[in-house]
């Protein structure tokens, strides 16, 4: 891979990323009432509204503030919580670090299971196994996050069950134990999902490779099976398991909205519905940058794994 | 076609979206009870004789809810996705057709919407447009349009340059013909494909919407509502919230499953 690749890729993640503040500040002036009727509330006079606008800038052509506050996130400013009284950086920080803890969990436990189940399914085709694991997969990638969420809470948590905490947030430095009980239950919905799709497309990317005429060669020439399926078709069917993983991160950001409401962890999405809510501007503006940054950047290093992974790919 | 009868995800599907299609255009006249109607000695109840599916925290029929209620959440799936599909394959096929600086443009601006994940985009737009049903079929359709662009686009890309298209160039055809007389057709399929598994996604964000109270509104029997509002009786009566839960997943299987195997009947490589 060159040197030149890799400066137009992160060339174009920042220029997704101008696009996406381009889009994110668009939508945010066009919500109904500005940043004066949230801090003075709806029953403010005329004149107040007026005044403080002035001093907030907000009379201003739209570029003008654009740039100014583009200026500002690029000097680590975001601003302050309209509802909240606290720096936007801090609340944002701190919720990104806790949404993290559950995203990575649940990334890590459903890579860990689902790739060996696609690579069961394609090595078993057409047997028990592969039907089993073919409708979990179905099943599985059409139950929203939230009947997912409500089915488990009933089940493992409610007075049947009992085993597990309903919702809430204990940091992993705090008390680990404690962090993997509140933990479960949140990865386990956002798993649930993503481990159906990505076993699926594992099972058909696998299915292919199997199908291919280099695994028949290695066959015809008298190749172990074991090694056929460990140093011909694995490492060719990772690639694709791969940019598959990388696309589910986009469906995981969106997940964690919902998981988090539910389950009460404080996170980005809970946030996010908070400030939705209370029309937090400068809160939702900077959470809608930071997860468009964070799929783009994961898109980026799933393309360098890729290109690692896979020699035929060139860049 | 035949593959296509012979395929089990694909039969599995189609008699998902028959019974899903049975109860959107029957259901509100087959249903036993008033979906609005109390019945306050029944409630909280499990299936009986009386009520199939048991009654919710009002006494509510849940079957009749069930019934009245598939009209509002599949249409808005399909509705959503028909919107995206007609706005993304113009842009798609104006990008792919006419190409250079309009098409890099465009490109780039898609890929910046796609860079939200689209249940963000969604609560965004929801919230600048205020809470409805109408609001979140508008802003479903808007989040989805970019990614329907960007597959009608890179399918015309592919065929412009088969054979026939150059045979049609070569016999001096007009732009016009071109486009609507072959690209166009043999476009369509996978936008076709794209779009069923579309409607799976569009219910069930739909549904979402309904749960955080940002789409349907009480006392709509829309089904995700159904999950909300039964939500703290769900430890006393599960029966309440895993069946408007169970509805909506089958509806989504369905077109998942169907689109499936539209896909492999469209694409004869794909023959598993």
């Amino acid at each position: 891979m060159s040197l030149g690749y890799l400066t137009r890729r992160l060339f174009s993640v920042l220029l997704v990323l101008v696009i996406v503040s381009f889009a994110v500040f668009a939508i945010t002036m066009i919500l109904p009432g500005n940043a004066a009727v949230m801090i003075l509330g709806e029953y403010a006079t005329e004149d107040q509204l007026l005044a403080l606008a002035e001093v907030l800038g907000l009379n201003r052509p739209w570029y003008i503030q654009y740039f100014e506050w583009a200026g500002n996130i690029l000097q680590a400013d975001w601003g302050m919580s309209l509802r909240l009284s606290l720096p936007v950086g801090e609340v944002v920080g701190d919720a990104f670090w806790n949404s993290a803890s559950l995203a990575v969990t649940a990334l890590v436990t459903v890579i860990i299971i689902a790739i060996p189940l696609g690579i069961l399914a394609a090595l078993y085709r057409g047997s028990k196994v592969d039907l089993g694991i073919g409708l979990f997969a179905y099943v599985g990638t059409a139950m929203p996050e939230f009947v997912t969420a409500t089915l488990l809470l009933v089940f493992l948590a409610g007075s049947a069950g009992g085993y597990l905490p309903a919702g809430g947030f204990i940091a992993p430095n705090e008390s680990f134990p404690g962090f993997v009980s509140h933990v479960i239950l949140p990865a386990g919905t956002l798993g649930l999902i993503l481990m159906a799709h990505i076993a699926r497309q594992v099972r058909s990317e696998m299915s292919d490779v199997l199908a291919s005429d280099y695994i028949r060669a290695a066959r015809l020439k008298g190749l172990r099976e074991r090694t056929v399926i460990r140093r011909h078709a694995l490492p060719n069917s990772l690639a694709p398991a791969v940019a598959v993983i990388s696309l589910d991160i986009g469906y995981l950001l969106g997940g964690i909205i919902v998981v988090e409401e539910i389950f009460a962890w404080p996170g980005l999405g809970r946030l996010l519905i908070y400030a939705l809510e209370n029309r937090d501007l400068p809160v939702i503006q900077a959470i809608t940058l930071l997860l468009a940054a964070v799929y783009a950047l994961s898109n980026l290093f799933s393309d360098l794994a890729i290109a690692a992974l896979d020699p035929r790919v060139r860049y | 076609m035949s593959d296509f009868a012979r395929h089990p995800a694909g039969v599995a599907g189609a008699i998902l979206l028959t019974i899903i299609a049975l109860a959107v255009v029957f259901g509100p006249l087959v249903a036993p009870y008033d979906p609005q109607a109390f019945h306050t000695t029944v409630r909280l109840q499990g299936p009986s004789a009386d009520h199939w599916l048991g009654t919710d925290q009002f006494g509510r029929d849940l079957l009749s809810r069930l019934l009245f209620g598939a009209r509002s959440t599949i249409a808005f799936g399909v509705g959503a996705t028909m919107i995206s599909v007609i706005a993304g394959s113009l842009i798609g096929v104006t990008a792919g057709v006419v190409g250079g600086w309009i098409d890099s443009v465009i490109m780039r601006g898609l890929d910046g919407m796609l860079a939200v994940p689209d249940l963000l985009f969604v609560l965004l737009i929801v919230t600048m447009l205020g809470g409805g049903t109408g609001e979140a079929m508008l802003a479903v359709s808007i989040a989805f349009t970019p990614g329907m662009a960007r597959i009608s686009r890179s399918s015309v890309l592919s065929i412009r340059t088969r054979e026939y298209v150059l045979a049609a160039v070569a016999r001096g055809e007009s732009q016009r013909y071109i486009i609507l007389s072959e690209v166009i057709p043999n476009a369509i399929g996978p936008i076709i494909v794209e779009g069923t598994i579309r409607v799976s996604f569009a219910i069930m964000i739909g549904a979402t919407l309904g749960f955080l109270g940002m789409g349907a509104q009480p006392p709509s029997t829309e089904w995700g509502l159904m999950v909300s509002e039964a939500r703290q009786f769900m430890y006393r009566s599960p029966w309440v919230v895993a069946v408007p839960g169970l509805a909506i997943a089958v509806a989504a299987m369905g077109f998942n499953l169907f689109g499936d195997a539209l896909r492999d009947a469209f694409d004869p490589r794909r023959s598993r």
